[in-house]
C-alpha cells in the first residue's frame, strides 16, 4: 500500500499555495486586530499562565455567574483560557510527524451520513454539493452576533497547517494535514458574554443535495457542541483545507470542526451556524444513542464503546492494531480541561 | 454444479480480485472481515431455504446442494473467525477473550460459530451412518439457532443503518416460519430434516 500521499499535480497545487499566501498577506491588518485582542485576553489571565489548564471558571459544574453578570447581556468577557497557544505541550501537539494518511484514503473513506452510510458514499455522492456562496451565522450569548460570508470569515485568521491524528469512534484512525484557523479566533470576534458556557454547531441542511438527509437515520441537521473552554483551546481547529488544498466536499467542505483529542464524530462538517449558549447543547449522536456516544466523546482507551473495545485502533494503512492513547495522544495539552471530572460517567 | 461452484467461490474470487487490484478500500481488514461474515450468513440462509423450497415449490435440486451450502457457510465463517482472531485482533488472546465475554455481538457470533463446528464435523455420509439418521438430524437442528445468532450478531454490529441485517433477518424469519407452517405435514410424509442426499 502506498504510504506517502500522491502529490497533487503541480499545476493545481502551486496556485493554491500562492493563493493562500496572498490571502495571508491581505488579511494581515485584520489579523493584527485579532491578535491584539487575544494577547490582551491572555494578559488578563496571567494568573493562569503558569498552569497549562486554568479553566476552572468554565467547568460544567462551576458556579453560575452572579445574576448581575447574567443580566449584562452583550457585555463581552474574556473567554476562558486553556493553555496558551505557545505552551510547550500545545506546540508539540500542533504537528505529529507520523506518516500521513494517503490522500486517496483520506478523501475516499469517510463517515458523513448526509451522503450515505458507506465509507465511499461521501466521495461518490457529494460531487453536486455547492460550497459557495456560503454564510455562517454566529449568534447566541455574544456581544457581536453576525452573519458572515465564509470568504470574509476565512480572512479573520491566517491559515495554519495542523497535522493531527484523527481517531474514529469505530476504532480506526488517520493522520491528516489540515489547513484551518483556531476556532478561538472566530469565537473571540463575536465577544461571548459571561453567560456563554457552551458552543453549539449546526451543519447545513440540504436534502436535495444530501441524499442521506432524505432518510431518518439521524435527526437532521447534524448538531454538535463543545464546552466553551474546549472550543477556545488552541488545538481546536476550524478547518477549511486538507493537504494544502481546499477541503474536499466529502471531508466537510467548506468549513468543519477538528477536535483532535475527541472521537471523529465531534468534528461537525459543513458548518452554517455557531451559537454561544448558557446550557449544554444537544449533539446528534448523543441524541441517537446516549449510552453509546457521550457529549464529551474524548478519546479514551479505558472506556469502551458498549459494543466494541476502544483500547486499540487500526491506523488506516496498517494491518495490525495499535494501542489507543488517552485523549488520542493529546493528554499533555488537554487533560487539564477535565480535572475533577469522572470521564467514565462523562464519556 | 459448475454454476454452483462458481457461486460458492464468488466471494473469495471477489476478495482476491479486489486484493490484486487494490480495491479493498482504506481498511482492507475490516472489508475482508465483513465480506467473509456476510458470505457465511448468506450461505447459511441459503442452506436453510432448501427444505422450504422443496416443500412449497416442489424443487428437489436445492436439497442436493444443501450439504455443500452448509459447508460453504462454515468455511466462510471459519475464515471470518480466522481473520478476526489472527489479523484484526493480532492473536491477542486476552483481547479476544474480553471481546467474546464482554461484547454481546461478539458473544453471539462466537456462539453461532461454535454451533456450526460439530455440524461441519459430522457432515460426511460416514458420520450420518455412525450416528444414525435420527441423532444426526437432531444434532443438525442446531443450524437454526446458529443462523439466528449469526443474524443477531450482524444486527447488533451496525452503527445506525439496520437495513441490511434486517433484510437477512427477515428472510431468515420467513424461512423459519415456513418451516413451522410445514412441520406437521412434513413429519407425516417422512421428508424434511433427514440426511443430505447430495
Amino acid at each position: 500500500m502506498r504510504r506517502l500521499p500522491p502529490e497533487p499535480p503541480d499545476d493545481e497545487v502551486t496556485p493554491e499555495a500562492v493563493w493562500l499566501r496572498r490571502r495571508d498577506f491581505l488579511r494581515a491588518a485584520g489579523a493584527f486586530a485579532a491578535t491584539t485582542f487575544a494577547v490582551g485576553g491572555t494578559a488578563t489571565l496571567l494568573g493562569n499562565r503558569g498552569l497549562p489548564h486554568g479553566v476552572a471558571s468554565a467547568a460544567p459544574g462551576g458556579p453560575p455567574p452572579p445574576d448581575g453578570a447574567g443580566a449584562l447581556r452583550g457585555r463581552p468577557e474574556p473567554p476562558p483560557q486553556g493553555p496558551s497557544a505557545d505552551h510547550p505541550a500545545v506546540r508539540a501537539a500542533l504537528r505529529t510527524d507520523e506518516p500521513q494518511t494517503p490522500w486517496d484514503d483520506a478523501t475516499g473513506y469517510n463517515n458523513y451520513y448526509e451522503f450515505g452510510f458507506g465509507k465511499d458514499d461521501p466521495a461518490r455522492r457529494s460531487g453536486g454539493f455547492r460550497v459557495r456562496p456560503w454564510t455562517v451565522v454566529i449568534d447566541g450569548e455574544c456581544a457581536k452576533p453576525r452573519t458572515v460570508d465564509l470568504d470574509t470569515l476565512l480572512e479573520w485568521a491566517p491559515a495554519e497547517e495542523r497535522v493531527y491524528r484523527m481517531r474514529c469512534v469505530e476504532a480506526w484512525s488517520m493522520v491528516l494535514p489540515w489547513l484551518g484557523m483556531p476556532l478561538s479566533a472566530v469565537l473571540r470576534r463575536a465577544e461571548p458574554t459571561s453567560r456563554a458556557r457552551w458552543v453549539a454547531f449546526t451543519s447545513v441542511q440540504r436534502p436535495e443535495e444530501m441524499p442521506g438527509q432524505r432518510t431518518d437515520a439521524l435527526d437532521w441537521p447534524y448538531v454538535e457542541g463543545l464546552r466553551l473552554d474546549e472550543a477556545m483551546h488552541p488545538l481546536t481547529l476550524l478547518a477549511h483545507g486538507l493537504y494544502g488544498r481546499p477541503l474536499p466536499t466529502q471531508n466537510g467542505a467548506p468549513l468543519r470542526l477538528v477536535v483532535p483529542w475527541k472521537y471523529g464524530f465531534k468534528g461537525i462538517k459543513a458548518i452554517v451556524r455557531i451559537t454561544f449558549t448558557a446550557e449544554r447543547p444537544p449533539t446528534t449522536w448523543n441524541r441517537a444513542a446516549p449510552h453509546e456516544y457521550g457529549f464529551f466523546a474524548n478519546v479514551n482507551p479505558a472506556v469502551d464503546h458498549p459494543r466494541w473495545s476502544q483500547a486499540t485502533e487500526r491506523r488506516i494503512g496498517d494491518l495490525l492494531r495499535r494501542p489507543t492513547l488517552p485523549f488520542n495522544g493529546y493528554a499533555d495539552a488537554v487533560a487539564g480541561l477535565y480535572t475533577g471530572m469522572d470521564l467514565r460517567k462523562d464519556f | 454444479m459448475p454454476a454452483f461452484v462458481a457461486g460458492g467461490l464468488a466471494p473469495v474470487a471477489e476478495l482476491a480480485l479486489r486484493g490484486a487490484l487494490g480495491g479493498l478500500g482504506a481498511d482492507p481488514v475490516a472489508f475482508v472481515l465483513h465480506r467473509l461474515g456476510l458470505a457465511a450468513l448468506i450461505f447459511l440462509v441459503a442452506g436453510l431455504a432448501c427444505t422450504p423450497l422443496r416443500a412449497w415449490l416442489g424443487w428437489t435440486w436445492p436439497l442436493r446442494v444443501r450439504r455443500a451450502l452448509g459447508l460453504l457457510a462454515f468455511g466462510y465463517a471459519a475464515a471470518h473467525v480466522a481473520v478476526y482472531a489472527g489479523v484484526d485482533q493480532g492473536l491477542d488472546a486476552r483481547a479476544i477473550v474480553k471481546d467474546v465475554t464482554e461484547r454481546p455481538f461478539v458473544t453471539l457470533g462466537a456462539a453461532a460459530f461454535a454451533l456450526l463446528v460439530p455440524l461441519a464435523w459430522t457432515s460426511t455420509d460416514g458420520a450420518v451412518r455412525r450416528m444414525g439418521g435420527r441423532r444426526w438430524a437432531t444434532l443438525h437442528r442446531w443450524v437454526y439457532p446458529a443462523a439466528v445468532l449469526a443474524a443477531l450478531h450482524f444486527l447488533l454490529r451496525v452503527k445506525r443503518d439496520v437495513t441490511e441485517p434486517a433484510v437477512y433477518g427477515g428472510v431468515l424469519a420467513l424461512l423459519l416460519l415456513l418451516r413451522g407452517a410445514r412441520r406437521p405435514s412434513r413429519r407425516a410424509s417422512g421428508a424434511g430434516d433427514g440426511p443430505p442426499t447430495g
